[in-house]
Protein backbone atom coordinates (compact mmCIF):
# COMPACT_ATOMS: atom_id res chain seq x y z
CA UNK A 1 0.00 0.00 0.00
CA UNK A 2 1.68 3.56 -0.90
CA UNK A 3 1.43 5.83 1.74
CA UNK A 4 0.06 9.80 0.93
CA UNK A 5 1.24 12.39 2.70
CA UNK A 6 -1.44 14.89 2.53
CA UNK A 7 1.11 17.53 0.58
CA UNK A 8 1.63 14.91 -1.84
CA UNK A 9 -1.72 14.72 -2.69
CA UNK A 10 -2.46 18.23 -2.46
CA UNK A 11 -0.13 18.66 -5.13
CA UNK A 12 -0.70 16.16 -7.49
CA UNK A 13 -4.65 16.94 -7.52
CA UNK A 14 -3.41 20.59 -8.06
CA UNK A 15 -0.94 19.50 -10.77
CA UNK A 16 -3.69 17.92 -12.95
CA UNK A 17 -6.30 20.27 -12.22
CA UNK A 18 -4.13 23.01 -13.98
CA UNK A 19 -3.16 20.71 -16.77
CA UNK A 20 -3.10 21.37 -19.96
CA UNK A 21 -3.68 18.49 -21.26
CA UNK A 22 -3.64 19.16 -25.21
CA UNK A 23 -0.05 20.78 -24.96
CA UNK A 24 1.74 18.75 -21.86
CA UNK A 25 0.83 15.40 -23.47
CA UNK A 26 1.81 16.14 -26.98
CA UNK A 27 5.30 17.67 -25.97
CA UNK A 28 5.95 15.02 -23.39
CA UNK A 29 5.15 12.33 -25.52
CA UNK A 30 7.05 14.09 -28.59
CA UNK A 31 10.08 14.17 -26.17
CA UNK A 32 10.66 11.58 -25.64
CA UNK A 33 10.46 9.73 -29.19
CA UNK A 34 13.18 12.95 -29.83
CA UNK A 35 15.49 12.58 -26.51
CA UNK A 36 15.35 8.64 -26.17
CA UNK A 37 14.88 7.66 -30.52
CA UNK A 38 14.98 4.34 -29.68
CA UNK A 39 11.13 4.32 -28.05
CA UNK A 40 10.24 5.31 -32.01
CA UNK A 41 9.80 1.48 -32.14
CA UNK A 42 6.68 1.32 -30.92
CA UNK A 43 5.07 3.67 -33.50
CA UNK A 44 6.29 2.38 -36.89
CA UNK A 45 2.83 3.39 -38.29
CA UNK A 46 2.73 6.87 -36.85
CA UNK A 47 4.46 8.45 -40.51
CA UNK A 48 6.52 10.65 -40.57
CA UNK A 49 9.16 10.48 -36.81
CA UNK A 50 11.99 11.56 -39.15
CA UNK A 51 13.51 14.15 -37.14
CA UNK A 52 12.48 16.57 -34.04
CA UNK A 53 10.33 19.04 -36.59
CA UNK A 54 8.31 16.10 -37.58
CA UNK A 55 7.52 14.41 -34.32
CA UNK A 56 6.85 17.89 -32.98
CA UNK A 57 4.71 18.52 -35.74
CA UNK A 58 2.79 14.87 -36.33
CA UNK A 59 -0.70 14.97 -35.54
CA UNK A 60 -0.51 11.38 -34.26
CA UNK A 61 2.49 11.81 -31.85
CA UNK A 62 -0.33 14.84 -30.28
CA UNK A 63 -3.19 12.99 -30.63
CA UNK A 64 -1.86 9.77 -28.60
CA UNK A 65 0.17 12.13 -26.17
CA UNK A 66 -3.04 13.73 -25.50
CA UNK A 67 -4.74 10.64 -24.84
CA UNK A 68 -1.66 8.88 -22.78
CA UNK A 69 -1.90 12.25 -20.27
CA UNK A 70 -5.96 11.55 -19.85
CA UNK A 71 -4.63 8.07 -19.03
CA UNK A 72 -3.16 9.63 -15.81
CA UNK A 73 -6.89 11.25 -14.66
CA UNK A 74 -7.77 7.37 -13.35
CA UNK A 75 -4.63 7.26 -11.15
CA UNK A 76 -5.14 10.85 -9.88
CA UNK A 77 -8.95 9.80 -8.91
CA UNK A 78 -7.61 6.35 -7.29
CA UNK A 79 -4.14 7.47 -5.80
CA UNK A 80 -4.99 4.73 -2.59
CA UNK A 81 -5.05 1.57 -5.55
CA UNK A 82 -3.10 2.67 -8.38
CA UNK A 83 -2.34 -1.02 -8.88
CA UNK A 84 -5.53 -2.66 -9.30
CA UNK A 85 -6.79 0.92 -11.18
CA UNK A 86 -3.80 -0.23 -13.77
CA UNK A 87 -4.25 -4.14 -13.79
CA UNK A 88 -5.79 -4.36 -17.36
CA UNK A 89 -3.57 -1.39 -18.70
CA UNK A 90 -0.81 -2.86 -17.85
CA UNK A 91 -1.75 -6.64 -19.67
CA UNK A 92 -2.32 -5.27 -22.46
CA UNK A 93 1.15 -2.93 -22.69
CA UNK A 94 2.47 -6.46 -21.85
CA UNK A 95 0.42 -8.99 -24.32
CA UNK A 96 -1.14 -7.35 -26.91
CA UNK A 97 1.77 -3.76 -27.19
CA UNK A 98 4.93 -5.88 -25.74
CA UNK A 99 6.12 -2.70 -24.67
CA UNK A 100 9.38 -3.19 -22.76
CA UNK A 101 8.38 -1.81 -19.30
CA UNK A 102 11.76 0.58 -19.14
CA UNK A 103 10.25 2.80 -21.26
CA UNK A 104 7.66 3.82 -19.03
CA UNK A 105 10.25 5.47 -16.99
CA UNK A 106 11.48 7.56 -20.00
CA UNK A 107 8.63 8.73 -20.73
CA UNK A 108 7.56 9.63 -16.90
CA UNK A 109 11.03 11.56 -16.69
CA UNK A 110 9.82 13.97 -20.44
CA UNK A 111 6.39 14.08 -18.17
CA UNK A 112 8.38 16.01 -15.77
CA UNK A 113 10.72 17.86 -17.74
CA UNK A 114 7.33 19.19 -19.74
CA UNK A 115 5.80 19.68 -16.34
CA UNK A 116 8.59 21.96 -14.77
CA UNK A 117 8.96 24.03 -18.11
CA UNK A 118 5.14 24.97 -17.86
CA UNK A 119 5.09 25.70 -14.10
CA UNK A 120 8.91 27.13 -13.83
CA UNK A 121 9.45 27.91 -10.16
CA UNK A 122 6.50 26.84 -9.18
CA UNK A 123 7.72 23.15 -9.81
CA UNK A 124 9.90 23.31 -6.28
CA UNK A 125 11.81 20.37 -5.11
CA UNK A 126 9.01 19.20 -3.14
CA UNK A 127 6.73 19.49 -5.66
CA UNK A 128 8.66 17.41 -7.95
CA UNK A 129 9.59 14.77 -5.54
CA UNK A 130 5.63 14.21 -4.93
CA UNK A 131 4.94 14.43 -8.82
CA UNK A 132 7.90 11.46 -9.46
CA UNK A 133 6.65 9.67 -6.76
CA UNK A 134 3.31 9.53 -8.38
CA UNK A 135 4.97 8.64 -11.65
CA UNK A 136 6.92 5.96 -10.13
CA UNK A 137 3.93 4.22 -8.34
CA UNK A 138 2.25 4.46 -11.99
CA UNK A 139 5.46 3.48 -13.64
CA UNK A 140 5.27 0.39 -11.44
CA UNK A 141 1.64 -0.77 -11.77
CA UNK A 142 1.70 -0.53 -15.39
CA UNK A 143 4.94 -3.30 -15.16
CA UNK A 144 3.19 -5.26 -12.57
CA UNK A 145 1.15 -7.31 -14.80
CA UNK A 146 4.39 -8.51 -16.87
CA UNK A 147 5.73 -11.79 -16.73
CA UNK B 1 26.91 10.47 -30.05
CA UNK B 2 26.76 15.02 -30.07
CA UNK B 3 26.81 16.40 -33.78
CA UNK B 4 28.40 19.90 -34.10
CA UNK B 5 25.39 21.27 -33.95
CA UNK B 6 24.48 19.48 -30.42
CA UNK B 7 27.66 20.66 -29.62
CA UNK B 8 27.69 24.35 -30.36
CA UNK B 9 24.21 24.74 -28.41
CA UNK B 10 25.71 23.13 -25.31
CA UNK B 11 28.65 25.25 -25.08
CA UNK B 12 25.99 28.56 -25.87
CA UNK B 13 23.52 27.26 -22.81
CA UNK B 14 26.49 26.55 -20.28
CA UNK B 15 27.79 30.13 -21.73
CA UNK B 16 24.91 31.94 -20.45
CA UNK B 17 24.20 30.25 -17.53
CA UNK B 18 27.97 30.73 -15.98
CA UNK B 19 27.23 33.71 -14.49
CA UNK B 20 24.42 32.44 -12.80
CA UNK B 21 26.07 29.01 -11.66
CA UNK B 22 25.18 29.43 -7.66
CA UNK B 23 21.77 29.60 -8.54
CA UNK B 24 21.72 26.85 -10.66
CA UNK B 25 23.55 24.47 -9.67
CA UNK B 26 22.23 25.07 -6.11
CA UNK B 27 18.34 24.59 -7.22
CA UNK B 28 19.64 20.67 -8.66
CA UNK B 29 21.26 20.25 -5.68
CA UNK B 30 18.14 20.96 -3.76
CA UNK B 31 16.15 18.63 -6.37
CA UNK B 32 17.99 15.95 -5.99
CA UNK B 33 17.96 15.91 -2.27
CA UNK B 34 14.48 16.22 -2.31
CA UNK B 35 13.79 13.58 -4.50
CA UNK B 36 16.82 11.01 -3.79
CA UNK B 37 16.89 11.55 -0.12
CA UNK B 38 20.31 8.43 -0.05
CA UNK B 39 21.88 11.82 -1.91
CA UNK B 40 21.96 13.32 1.04
CA UNK B 41 24.46 10.96 2.72
CA UNK B 42 27.56 12.50 1.17
CA UNK B 43 26.78 16.09 2.14
CA UNK B 44 26.56 15.07 5.99
CA UNK B 45 29.47 17.30 6.75
CA UNK B 46 27.93 20.60 5.33
CA UNK B 47 25.19 22.24 5.67
CA UNK B 48 22.72 21.81 2.71
CA UNK B 49 19.99 23.57 3.70
CA UNK B 50 18.08 25.95 1.10
CA UNK B 51 20.23 28.98 0.80
CA UNK B 52 22.90 27.94 2.39
CA UNK B 53 26.58 29.01 1.84
CA UNK B 54 27.46 25.69 1.39
CA UNK B 55 25.14 24.42 -0.68
CA UNK B 56 25.44 27.83 -3.00
CA UNK B 57 29.44 27.48 -3.47
CA UNK B 58 28.87 23.71 -3.65
CA UNK B 59 26.34 24.21 -6.68
CA UNK B 60 28.70 26.63 -8.12
CA UNK B 61 31.37 24.83 -8.42
CA UNK B 62 29.72 21.56 -10.24
CA UNK B 63 27.97 23.73 -12.62
CA UNK B 64 31.45 25.67 -13.31
CA UNK B 65 32.81 22.08 -13.96
CA UNK B 66 29.67 21.27 -16.13
CA UNK B 67 30.23 24.48 -18.22
CA UNK B 68 34.27 24.07 -18.18
CA UNK B 69 33.45 20.60 -19.89
CA UNK B 70 30.99 22.28 -22.29
CA UNK B 71 33.78 24.28 -24.58
CA UNK B 72 35.44 21.40 -25.74
CA UNK B 73 33.61 18.07 -25.10
CA UNK B 74 35.99 16.18 -27.05
CA UNK B 75 39.01 16.76 -24.37
CA UNK B 76 36.48 15.53 -21.93
CA UNK B 77 38.70 13.12 -20.54
CA UNK B 78 41.59 15.50 -20.52
CA UNK B 79 39.39 18.62 -18.35
CA UNK B 80 37.69 16.14 -15.93
CA UNK B 81 41.18 14.53 -15.04
CA UNK B 82 41.85 15.68 -11.45
CA UNK B 83 37.97 15.57 -11.00
CA UNK B 84 38.36 11.88 -11.92
CA UNK B 85 40.50 11.04 -9.35
CA UNK B 86 38.73 12.84 -6.57
CA UNK B 87 35.32 11.37 -7.30
CA UNK B 88 36.92 8.00 -7.68
CA UNK B 89 39.87 7.54 -4.71
CA UNK B 90 38.08 10.37 -2.37
CA UNK B 91 34.46 11.05 -2.67
CA UNK B 92 33.41 7.15 -3.53
CA UNK B 93 30.04 8.54 -4.52
CA UNK B 94 28.27 5.52 -6.15
CA UNK B 95 27.44 6.29 -9.48
CA UNK B 96 23.36 5.89 -9.45
CA UNK B 97 23.64 9.18 -8.07
CA UNK B 98 25.33 10.77 -10.85
CA UNK B 99 22.13 9.76 -13.14
CA UNK B 100 19.92 11.17 -10.40
CA UNK B 101 21.88 14.68 -10.36
CA UNK B 102 22.08 15.09 -14.33
CA UNK B 103 18.40 14.40 -14.02
CA UNK B 104 17.39 17.03 -11.38
CA UNK B 105 19.94 19.38 -13.26
CA UNK B 106 17.64 18.74 -16.54
CA UNK B 107 14.70 19.67 -14.59
CA UNK B 108 16.26 22.79 -13.56
CA UNK B 109 17.00 23.90 -16.88
CA UNK B 110 13.76 23.44 -17.75
CA UNK B 111 11.96 25.18 -15.14
CA UNK B 112 14.57 28.40 -16.00
CA UNK B 113 14.12 28.06 -19.93
CA UNK B 114 10.98 27.05 -19.68
CA UNK B 115 10.05 26.75 -23.60
CA UNK B 116 13.79 27.45 -24.63
CA UNK B 117 14.41 23.77 -23.42
CA UNK B 118 13.23 22.57 -26.69
CA UNK B 119 13.52 18.61 -27.10
CA UNK B 120 16.61 19.41 -29.11
CA UNK B 121 17.96 21.05 -26.53
CA UNK B 122 16.83 18.47 -23.77
CA UNK B 123 18.12 15.47 -25.59
CA UNK B 124 21.31 17.37 -26.44
CA UNK B 125 22.04 18.25 -22.92
CA UNK B 126 20.94 14.65 -22.01
CA UNK B 127 23.59 13.29 -23.71
CA UNK B 128 26.27 15.73 -22.74
CA UNK B 129 25.39 15.21 -18.61
CA UNK B 130 25.41 11.38 -19.44
CA UNK B 131 29.33 11.74 -20.91
CA UNK B 132 29.70 13.78 -18.06
CA UNK B 133 28.66 11.65 -15.75
CA UNK B 134 30.58 8.46 -17.35
CA UNK B 135 33.87 10.42 -17.88
CA UNK B 136 33.48 11.04 -14.25
CA UNK B 137 33.39 7.78 -13.17
CA UNK B 138 36.02 6.19 -15.58
CA UNK B 139 38.72 5.82 -12.47
CA UNK B 140 36.46 4.56 -9.79
CA UNK B 141 37.74 0.88 -11.25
Amino acid sequence: MVEWIDFERDTIVDIFSKMQYEVVGPEALARCLIVYPWTQRYFGNFGNLYNAAAISGNPMVAKHGTTILHGLDRAVKNMDDIKSTYAELSVLHSEKLHVDPDNFKLLSDCLTIEVAAQLGNDFTGEVQAAFQKFLAVVVSSLGRQYH
Amino acid sequence: MLSTREKELIAEIWGRLTPVAEDIGAEALLRMFATEPGSKTYFSHLDISPSSAHLRSHGKKIVLAIAEGAKDISQLAVTLGPLQTLHAYQLRIDPTNFKFFSHCMLVTLAAHMRNDFTPVAHAAMDKYLSAFAAVLAEKFR
